[in-house]
């Protein structure tokens, strides 16, 4: 499958580019060619996804890449900071009036979910000691106002509601009776509407001049596709916009509409919304969601976690031995066990930078957990001996190890042949990286 | 120029670009990497997804060798005959003949289930059938008053529960009522729910189940519905509720914008779900059978703004 796992894909591309002293031109328009599919498939649109690259690129090219020691590190680091960079480099507060109250409108299209957005927002004003009042003026879509007051009732805040009526003069009214029953903040759920809508645009634009809110807060579908800049920028053209809120990041979306947003607006998104109840709502981490668009974030992760479990001085007696190539079966299921510590192999795997690459090729050991064990007790079914030097495992003995492990000997045979082939793998890398092991040692299969 | 600079910049012609590529695109006459770079983006805009894009060019890139194709017309009318290889050509209708047809309404959050609830039973009564709507969305604050406001609208009737009552339950008073009052169609909704929520995916097994041990054979309809503004996800949705309740059709809402949709091609690709039915606005009106032919041509077509 092509894209069946864009990390994997990514770490590939980049452990190809690890593999290698100094880079080319071409190295780096390969990279590039996957970091751009990358950014395509969590749907950033197309036009960012090609000025993003061409900004990366130019920085790539320069000699700090070109000369430094891992230049696949490098690209990564470069990668990773322009996406952080692009998404804002730190979180974004809401900005309150001088004199209360606070106006903050709602503004999206149909289905964003702006309404649920509105009482997470109350419910996290309310939680810093602050007095919101929730404001209906959607007048469009059926049972809209039910929906926001059964919300606030849920909270215990009061929502101000004229029915069906103007929503600027609805939006008005609710202003006046926030100042007299001092609530500092006036938070306003607008109908939602397609920004092709010229006369409910309009109604936006009018509900804005007669407000004059600090802020007006696009709620914009982490879900979105390549629309999301169109929509976004009419927006953006017709409102004062002040940030964004993604919505339903809680769902498997790499969401790369936000980087389309925040490029096409240069609003920061300050708010995420991570589920269906009031409190699933979060400031946005700009850093977080730029991993999770090119799906690096498990990386790092997975940095933290290896440093944390492998035994140093292992690792310090396995590096030389990869380094020797006395690498035998039996480092090979100690390292499978302190990996099995770590968690979910196959997550596992996936995440260790450049397994994307070497895990097609170890392809029985990457499958599943179900694969791991058979693995570990076709090595605990050999001798010492055998498990030292691979090479007398002849036939009868592979027939004996098999029906010990209660294993096909197909399956020896292939655990064998990985194994060889991992050796060799090893060997290269060695060669390639001559000096510079150290460090990476720790992932035995780097 | 920042990047930010370039960017805004870049956008704000992106749109004539496009419509004036499309016409410049097929006036030339060499068909070399540039041209097929550029067919490439006008797919990928239109969230067809890089894999289905790929694939759709290369085979372009075939036909062309093979069929000699010369002329830009020939080459866009092939293309958009590979695309209805895929979607079909003509459109595939709703079964309706059994009674009750029981009608199942799936989805993510906010997609417009709902709403193209309303606008089915609208249809259905108009052409003289007898409709009930069942309020299986118990979850969300005034869902069933949403739903309420629809059968008012369309004239139908609604069996509904408590709001936080088993939905299970709900749908499952539905098939009874509907067959105890002689309905021709029972349209039942479900609450949103994103399809990598376990528990709530199996919530959604449970309906099935209930709905078939109820009237043996339904649910007849499984209908998902899919947002044309949401960009590739809409593939994971469709494969993941595809596995809780095989669908039947896809339901492709929110066409009246500036999105394509493109992502049903992948859906019917890869999954072979045909695409039912279109939503072109909120208005009651606002649903058109799905015609293939048409929406392959709107891919090609810019719409003014
Ligand atoms: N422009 C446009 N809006 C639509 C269309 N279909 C639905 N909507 C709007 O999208 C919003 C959400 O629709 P609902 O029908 O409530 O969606 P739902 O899937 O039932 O939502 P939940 O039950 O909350 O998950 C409403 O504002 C609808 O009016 C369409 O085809 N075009
Ligand atoms: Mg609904």
């Amino acid at each position: 499958m092509l894209f069946e796992n864009l990390s994997s894909k990514l770490q590939e591309t980049f452990r190809r580019l690890r593999g290698k002293g100094k880079l080319t031109e071409k190295d780096v328009n390969t990279a590039l060619r996957e970091v751009r599919l990358a950014l395509l498939e969590a749907d950033v649109n197309f036009k960012v996804v090609k000025d993003f690259v061409a900004t990366v690129k130019e920085r790539c090219l320069g000699s700090e890449v070109l000369e430094s020691l891992t230049p696949g590190q490098m690209v990564i680091k470069i990668v990773n900071e322009e996406l952080t960079k692009l998404m804002g480099e730190s979180v974004a507060k809401l900005k309150p009036a001088d004199k209360p109250p606070t106006i903050i409108m709602l503004v999206g299209l149909q289905g964003s979910g702006k309404t649920t957005t509105v009482a997470k927002l109350a419910n996290h004003l309310k939680k810093a000691n602050h007095s919101p009042l929730l404001v209906a003026a959607d007048v469009y879509r059926p049972a809209a106002i039910k929906q926001l007051q059964v919300l606030g009732e849920q909270l215990k805040l009061p929502v101000f509601q004229m029915g069906q009526q103007n929503p600027v003069q609805i939006a008005r009214a609710a202003v006046e009776q926030a100042k007299k029953n001092h609530n500092d903040y006036v938070l306003v759920d607008t109908a939602g509407r397609l920004h092709v809508d010229e006369e409910l645009m309009d109604e936006l634009v009018q509900m804005e001049e007669a407000l004059q809110p600090q802020e007006i807060l696009l709620v914009v579908d982490a879900m979105t596709g390549q629309d999301a800049v169109t929509v976004a920028e009419s927006f953006k053209n017709r409102l004062g916009l002040t940030g964004i809120v993604l919505t339903k990041l809680d769902g498997d979306t790499r969401g790369g509409a936000a980087l389309s947003v925040r490029a096409v607006t240069g609003c920061p998104i300050k708010f995420v919304g991570l589920g269906e109840k009031t409190d699933a709502f979060e400031p946005f981490y700009p850093d977080r969601m730029a991993s999770r668009i090119l799906g690096m974030g498990d990386v790092l992760t997975l940095i933290e976690k290896a440093q944390a479990t492998f035994d140093e001085k292992k690792a310090k007696e396995l590096e030389k031995k990869m380094r020797t190539q006395q690498f035998t079966l039996e480092d090979f299921l100690e390292q499978l066990q302190q990996l099995k510590q770590m968690g979910p192999l196959q997550q596992l795997l996936e995440m260790l930078p450049g397994m994307g690459g070497m895990g097609k090729k170890l392809k029985g050991m990457q499958v599943d957990e179900k694969e791991f064990v058979k693995v570990e007790a076709i090595i605990q079914s050999m001798t010492k001996e055998e498990r030292h030097n691979p090479s007398i495992i002849n036939s009868s003995r592979r027939r004996r190890i098999a029906a010990g492990s209660g294993t096909k000997v197909q399956d020896v045979n292939n655990l064998l042949k990985q194994f060889n082939l991992m050796n060799k793998m090893m060997k290269q890398l060695t060669k390639m990286e001559k000096g510079r092991f150290k460090g990476r040692g720790r992932f035995p299969f780097m | 120029m920042s990047l930010f600079g370039r960017i805004k910049e870049g956008l704000k012609k992106t749109r004539n670009i496009i419509m004036n590529r499309m016409e410049e695109l097929f006036t030339r006459q060499n068909f070399d990497e540039d041209f097929f770079a550029e067919l490439e983006e006008i797919l990928i805009a239109a969230d067809v997804g890089i894999e289905t894009t790929l694939e759709l060019v290369e085979k372009l890139r075939d036909k062309i060798r093979e069929e000699k194709l010369k002329a830009p017309e020939q080459v866009l009318a092939a293309l958009k005959s590979l695309i209805l290889d895929i979607l079909g050509r003509d459109p595939v209708p709703l079964q309706l003949e059994h009674k009750p047809t029981v009608i199942l309404v799936l989805g993510v959050n906010g997609v417009g289930k709902t709403t193209t609830i309303g606008k089915l039973a609208a249809r259905f009564t108009a052409e003289g059938k007898k409709v009930l709507l069942a309020a299986g969305d118990t979850f969300r604050a005034a869902a069933i008053e949403q739903l309420e406001i629809w059968a008012q609208r369309s004239h139908s009737d609604i069996i509904k529960h408590q709001q936080g009552a088993d939905p299970s339950a709900v749908i499952f008073d539905g098939v009874a009522a509907a067959a105890a009052r002689g309905a021709d169609v029972l349209l039942c909704d479900t609450a949103g729910r994103l399809h990598n929520k376990a528990n709530l995916m199996a919530e959604l097994k449970k309906v099935y189940r209930v709905v078939d041990k109820a009237l043996p054979g339904a649910p007849h309809e499984v209908l998902l519905v899919l947002d044309a503004t949401t960009g590739q996800n809409s593939l994971a949705q469709a494969k993941v509720f595809n596995e809780a309740a095989p669908l039947t059709g896809v339901v492709l809402t929110k066409l009246d914008g500036t999105a394509k949709g493109g992502i049903v091609i992948a859906v019917a690709r890869q999954l072979k779900i045909p695409v039912k039915f279109v939503g072109v606005g909120e208005g009651i009106d606002d649903l058109q059978p799905f015609d293939p032919v048409a929406y392959v041509e709107s891919i090609f077509t810019t719409k003014e703004q």
